[in-house]
């Protein structure tokens, strides 16, 4: 077998074999997949329900008050702030005699404090009244306020862009999450696989097995089986991620109710509308439901997750190549390598600040630069990639970026190469990047 | 093509056969010093050969060059009757390191298999001499040990066996017997004349020079870079022989003056004498015989390795002291 496969097989084998490796690339979808049921879970059934006595002293609200899911008002005689909870009541809002002139503060009693979003409730329904009684007074009708509320209800914005020709419908809070999601694994991952070349190289070089090692096989082969057995151990993790993350996630569906998928289906059957004019309502929850899914269908996601896997290799290999030439120069002292990390980590600090950045506005001249010179593209440019292709990014961009970065880890590792190949046999001195530079660039 | 051609061909295969390795003229400079400046020697196949000099004299820097981890700066090494070609020649070669290294969290048996393909050796065929050398050196109960469980000479042998396992025909050992019990140390020492016996070459860098005494046919010192020694044991010991003498007599002698030999030392009734130029041992005995005194024993002393190099090296450098701390 191929020498150098021999030590990617090796390389990749002992870390996917790691108890702790399974264990974190497990856990992480679990963790993901658990907190948004949880959330949404607490979302649907956590909302505890009010029932509320208002005392009002004009009868201004009477009739005009709506109910909600959960909370409901109530204009019962005799009720007061001594007996409201003996009479079944939760809450108790007084209103003093008002005559729409001036603004008013209005009591809330509660049994216990009542939440932030049930307070907004409260005090959007109030108002709505108030708007209605003031409208009412002014001389509309009440069935005609009340069908313009009905109609008025459902006004939303559809963003659209073009697509050669064909035009697309897109959602920028999605390509907002999607590219700082992406640029923050790449950011994230870039220092945990990097750190892992750097440690693994110094571990073989203080370990003393690297020169048993190069006097079989020659230092590339050795460093870029390093890279590249550890560059396949965070592929596989990602892979594993999404397959666990979809897959968990069909198995959290089957805990939708029944009739709620069946909403579901019916909705995106008819892109959005209940069939027979509206008249049949579609439940709070299916609407939710389908509008994530029909948000999460507006990406490219062929595109996204191909750029994905290129741009994570490609700035993967641009800075491990880097963290191997570190880790070779490095003895003992871990304090050595802090200080020659530096240099390295700068780029990718820098390129996560631009990211952030490019993902609110991924069009400026320094969000373009930044996504093609080969330090921060791999970041920079999935920022801008969720934003469409080639509304967003053109295709010569993204061609300069994908070659601009191939020819940058092929120049990192050439020259890391050139520092391995010295500092994995030399110990004792402490090596600082000027040097290192003079190994990189020598002849032969 | 005539037979007389034939003929020499073979002659001449036979002469390069003799000699595993050749080096012609080896440089090899760093920035600051002269790690190896201008070395030749050859090695003959079969031999276990000695390379010795104190810390820094250049030998790691030699062996590097030897197992083709370096380049020299100039001249030739001669492998196998051939140029030396390091991608091709070094599964020929098996090289145990001073500092022994291997991976600490992997499994004894795995790291061999591994080591012994990336040297070139079919899982199968690893796996069979894996087996064959765990059983011979009582190792076959560690297999799924770790290293970081095993105990410095149980790491000793476990390096050794790796080195040796794909039976290289050039075996370089840098200070084999660090960290083995006596027994342990007579079981590799046997092992290495095995070795040698089958045909395998062995270079031997210590700093041990008893063991370089018993074990080495043929010796080489270097320091500061440089060749200072060359030859066999016996003929650098007859080089470096201070025509000292041992006598020992029956009884004690009166006054010993003669202009024959000056005496050295003498405890009691035992004499240590250096003998005159111009004069050869019998001069001696005549001495004694006419004395009439009766001589029990007379031997020659040679000059130990260890003595003859810190005479060498003495006081050449700083690295030459702490080589003398090292081998008193």
């Amino acid at each position: 077998m191929n020498k150098i496969l021999l030590i990617i097989q090796r390389e990749y084998l002992t870390r996917v074999k790691n108890k702790r490796f399974i264990l974190t690339t497990l856990l992480m979808p679990l963790l993901i997949v658990g907190f948004i049921a949880i959330s949404t879970l607490l979302a649907i059934k956590g909302k505890d329900s009010h029932k509320i006595a208002v005392v009002d002293s004009n009868g201004f609200f009477k009739g005009n008050l709506k109910n909600s899911s959960n909370v409901s008002f109530d204009f019962q005689e005799g009720v007061d702030t001594l007996n409201y909870l003996t009479k079944g009541y939760t809450d108790i809002i007084l209103i003093p005699r008002f005559d729409g002139a001036q603004k008013i503060n209005y009591i809330i009693r509660s049994k216990k404090r009542i939440s932030i979003t049930t307070e907004a409730t409260i005090s959007e329904h109030i108002n709505a009244a108030i708007e209605d009684k003031m409208l009412q007074d002014a001389g509309i009708n009440k069935l005609t306020l009340d069908s313009i509320h009905t109609q008025s209800q459902f006004a939303e914005l559809k963003a659209v862009e073009e697509n050669g020709g064909t035009t697309k419908e897109s959602n920028a809070a999605l390509s907002y999450g999607i590219g700082f999601g992406s640029g923050m694994l790449i950011y994230i991952t870039m220092f945990i696989y990097g750190a892992m070349v750097m440690r693994g190289v110094t571990e073989e070089k203080t370990n003393r097995i690297a020169e048993v090692m190069i006097s079989s096989v020659k230092p590339f082969q050795l460093m870029m089986g390093k890279i590249i057995g550890i560059g396949a151990v965070g592929l596989t993790q990602f892979l594993m991620w999404i397959v666990l993350i979809v897959g968990l996630t069909t198995v959290a569906q089957a805990f939708i109710p029944h009739d709620v998928l069946e909403q579901v289906n019916t909705l995106q059957q008819y892109n959005g509308q209940m069939p027979s004019g509206g008249m049949v309502k579609a439940g709070e929850a299916a609407q939710q439901i389908y509008k994530v899914q029909h948000t999460i269908s507006t990406a490219n996601w062929p595109v996204i997750i191909g750029c994905f896997i290129f741009y994570f290799l490609g700035g993967y290999l641009f800075y491990a190549a880097l963290f191997a030439a570190v880790g070779s120069v490095v003895n003992e002292d871990p304090q050595d390598a802090q200080s020659l990390m530096l240099p390295i980590t700068m780029p990718i600090i820098f390129s996560f600040i631009i990211m952030s950045n490019a993902v609110q506005d991924p069009s400026t001249p320094i969000a373009i630069w930044a996504s093609i010179i080969p330090f921060s593209s791999p970041m920079v440019m999935m920022a801008r990639v969720a934003y469409g292709i080639p509304g967003t990014v053109p295709y010569w961009q993204l061609a300069l970026s994908m070659i601009s970065l191939i020819g940058g880890f092929l120049l990192t590792t050439w020259l890391s190469g050139k520092i391995y190949r010295t500092g994995i046999l030399m110990y004792g001195k402490k090596v600082n990047w000027k040097e290192m530079g003079k190994w990189a660039f020598r002849k032969n | 093509m005539g037979k007389a051609d034939g003929n020499s061909t073979f002659e001449n295969n036979l002469i390069f056969m003799s000699n595993i390795l050749e080096l012609h003229n080896l440089k090899k400079y760093y920035a600051t010093q002269k790690a190896v400046d201008d070395i030749s020697f050859t090695i003959k196949q079969g031999s276990i050969f000695g390379l010795l000099g104190p810390n820094g004299a250049g030998k790691t820097t030699l062996l590097r060059m030897i197992t083709g981890i370096f380049f020299p700066d100039s001249g030739r090494i001669q492998f196998d009757g051939k140029e030396f070609d390091p991608l091709n020649d070094i599964i020929k070669i098996g090289y145990m390191p001073e500092e022994r290294g291997l991976y600490k969290k992997m499994k004894i048996g795995e790291q061999a298999l591994y080591l012994a393909q990336l040297k070139g050796l079919h899982r199968s065929e690893a796996m069979e001499k894996i087996k064959f050398w765990f059983k011979r050196l009582e190792m076959e109960s560690w297999w799924n040990k770790k290293v970081e469980d095993l105990s410095k000479g149980m790491s000793q042998k476990l390096q050794f066996v790796i080195t040796v396992l794909h039976e290289p025909k050039l075996i370089i050992l840098d200070e084999p017997f660090s960290g083995l019990d006596p027994l342990n140390a007579s079981l590799i020492k046997d092992e290495i004349y095995g070795l040698a016996q089958r045909g395998s070459t062995i270079i031997f860098s210590t700093h041990r020079m008893e063991q370089v005494e018993e074990i080495c046919d043929h010796i080489v010192l270097v320091n500061l870079g440089r060749k200072v020694l060359d030859g066999t044991v016996g003929d650098i010991k007859q080089q470096f022989k201070e025509n000292k003498f041992s006598i020992k007599l029956s009884e004690l002698p009166s006054i010993v003056n003669s202009n024959s030999f000056q005496l050295v030392n003498q405890q009691a009734n035992a004499l240590t004498v250096r003998i005159n130029e111009g004069f050869k041992s019998n001069d001696v005995l005549q001495y004694f015989l006419q004395q009439n005194l009766t001589i029990e024993s007379f031997n020659e002393i040679l000059p130990s390795l260890n003595e003859i190099f810190i005479n060498l090296v003495e006081g050449t450098n700083a690295t030459s002291r702490a080589f003398q701390k090292v081998t008193a």
